[in-house]
């Protein structure tokens, strides 16, 4: 068993926070070269044992500290995000910088242009470590499925950070990173996030640009923020969001100051519950969201019983409508354009031959030996369920339950401002535990799903410590709000935080 | 339960080449998850309509207008094969 200290001391007064280092920065207590080299220093050391980090991008971490740094010196004043180290998962391109979404066949790619997030960090000034690890393509909940090796979770290394940006909760939560971005399809921001013990938003969809973010599931996808703390998700989220005019779904929605709504104050706020979320739970997890549910009625929020009668469908309807989306997303990793080609001289990993392949081979053998077993799993079930005569029954159907499910979602958001359900329905499981079964890892999201079906923002918030085997493991509470509200989202989230460390 | 013909027939439609082992493994684990999905069968959604885009954004208009990526030899330089500036494949027809 091995406890990070760094991990321990997030719980007291320790906390490395944004607006903390940028007052450093400001009152030239630190530069912030030498910021950026503190935290290469903290990988160096740590990432042997985590594995967070496929690339660091040092030279353009220091060219971007180094004018944070003239600014300051020239008596400039500076942004809140200005000189700020992070880290971004490794499925949104960084121009000139490797990106491999954690897969084989794009080993060799190296991101032509900025995703728009990067693009809007990078004018804030943050400064980029690198990037980090995920499960291939973001298909994943565990990290286990990075064709470059498993992360390990920073509070205990036998288990697994979460997935499928699991690098990103492992960067932050070890100190590796002061913020991270992620990427949500069906929890892959807030689960990490649980098992880690940090914050993880998943805005609502539309909310940031997914211009340049590899395409997993493009009606469920959604960039997002992993921080230490709720304070810090919603600089980040004031930075990354807004239209895009190169997103034709990015929301008319202008970029905004989010620390303004954390008031503090919940009083008269509705919170919704779910009974028979809480029901099904082991009794750690049960009694760690029964404690938030007390520490809400404390703070003057009324917790009212709500029902959700089709949400029970939202994982079939999820593994129907994302595997078609992943199988047309994915379709464009055929060895052509870029990344990895089968090719007659170039024949390491194949196990065979042969003397000429034409165009067909040239794509059955690049996807062969660049997919990982569960993107092409994900990929032949999409096909399947999109083929001829299939469609109505799988595709149309799942959309047709995504609108009884969003029916479900108004009804309750008629009633209540806010729906609170644990993230997770256990802490982080172990390595392994659970690779052989893909319908169990499945069952890992059961309860982040939903908010990807309905679109809605969520946010995971470390709730008490649950304890497994004697030791004390992070457990994730989630808050999902009405489409667009991040405002009540992140104020809900940050009351508690700011009440649990009182 | 999806035969292995079956899964033949959708690896070729999805361009994945697959052993004979693999193949077989592959309509394991499909019919596994395909017989969990049919879970579905058990909702009535007759008279509903099917949800595309969750927030119900209407289409968005842009001028039709060309403009010049700015990293042409960016793009190049990722071609698995390369002749002159143009990506070399296997002939086509």
């Amino acid at each position: 068993m091995f406890v990070d200290s760094h991990y321990i001391r997030s719980f007291e007064s320790n906390i490395v926070m944004i607006k903390e280092l940028h007052e450093k920065l400001v009152n030239k207590e630190i530069s912030a070269v030498a910021l950026a080299e503190k935290y290469f220093a903290i990988i160096a050391e740590k990432d042997k044992n985590l594995n967070a980090y496929l690339t660091l991008t040092k030279e353009l971490a220091l060219a971007q500290a180094r004018k944070v740094d003239e600014k300051i010196a020239a008596g400039e004043e500076i942004g809140i995000l200005e000189g700020i180290p992070g880290a971004v998962k490794d499925n949104l391109c960084v121009a000139g910088v490797r990106a491999t979404a954690g897969s084989k066949i794009l080993d060799n790619y190296i991101a032509p242009y900025d995703a728009g997030v990067v693009t809007s960090l990078k004018e804030a000034g943050a400064v980029i470590l690198g990037k980090v690890n995920m499960d291939e393509f973001a298909m994943g909940s565990s990290t286990e499925k990075s064709a470059y090796g498993a992360t390990k979770n920073p509070v205990d290394l036998e288990r697994v950070p979460g997935g499928s940006s699991g690098g990103s909760a492992a960067a932050v939560a070890s100190g590796e990173a002061v913020w991270a971005l992620g990427t949500d399809t069906g929890g892959s921001i807030r689960q990490p996030a649980s098992f880690c013990g940090v914050v993880g938003l998943k805005p609502t969809y539309g909310r940031v640009s997914r211009y340049g973010a590899m395409a997993m599931a493009s009606s469920l996808d959604q960039i997002g923020p992993i921080t230490m703390n709720v304070e810090d998700a919603a600089i980040i989220l004031g930075a990354i969001s807004g239209e895009s005019k190169m997103d034709g779904t990015s929301a008319k929605s202008p970029a905004k100051d989010y620390t303004q709504y954390l008031t503090g104050k919940v009083r008269g706020l509705r919170i919704g519950i779910v009974r028979e979320y809480i029901d099904g739970l082991g009794e750690g997890p049960k009694k760690s969201i029964l404690a938030v549910i007390e520490t809400y009625k404390k703070l003057g929020a009324e917790i009212k019983e709500i029902e959700l009668p089709y949400a029970k469908y939202a994982l079939p309807v999820y593994y129907i409508i994302m595997p078609c989306e992943v199988s047309s997303n994915l379709a464009r990793f055929d060895g052509i354009k870029y990344g990895m080609r089968a090719v007659d001289h170039v024949n390491s990993v194949l196990d065979f031959v042969p003397e000429d392949r034409n165009l067909i081979e040239t794509y059955l053998d690049s996807r062969r030996f660049g997919l990982g077993a569960e993107v092409k799993r994900r990929i032949m079930l999409g096909t399947y369920a999109l083929s001829s005569g299939y469609y109505d029954a799988y595709y149309l159907r799942a959309q047709k339950v995504r609108t009884l499910i969003k029916q479900d979602f108004e009804k309750a958001f008629a009633e209540v401002d806010l729906i609170l359900t644990p993230t997770t329905p256990t802490p982080a499981f172990k390595i392994g535990e659970k690779t052989a079964d893909p319908l169990e890892m499945y069952l890992a999201d059961i309860f982040t799903i939903t908010a990807n079906i309905v679109g809605v923002p969520a946010i995971s918030v470390p709730g008490p410590l649950v304890e497994v085997d004697g030791v004390p493991l992070p457990q994730g509470f989630q808050l999902m709000a009405k489409w667009f509200d991040e405002e009540n989202l992140l104020r809900t989230a940050h009351a508690y935080e700011i009440a649990d460390k009182a | 339960m999806i035969t292995k013909k079956e899964v033949q027939h959708i690896a070729g439609l999805a361009r994945i080449g697959m052993s004979e082992q693999e193949t077989e493994k592959m309509a394991t684990e499909m019919s596994a998850v395909l017989e969990w999905i049919d879970q579905l069968k058990e909702v009535n959604v007759d008279g509903v309509e099917p949800t595309a885009h969750i927030t119900g954004m209407e289409n968005r208009l842009r001028q039709d207008a060309q403009s010049d990526f700015d990293n042409q030899t960016g793009i190049v330089e990722l071609f698995p094969e390369r002749k002159d500036n143009y990506d070399k494949v296997k002939s086509v027809l």
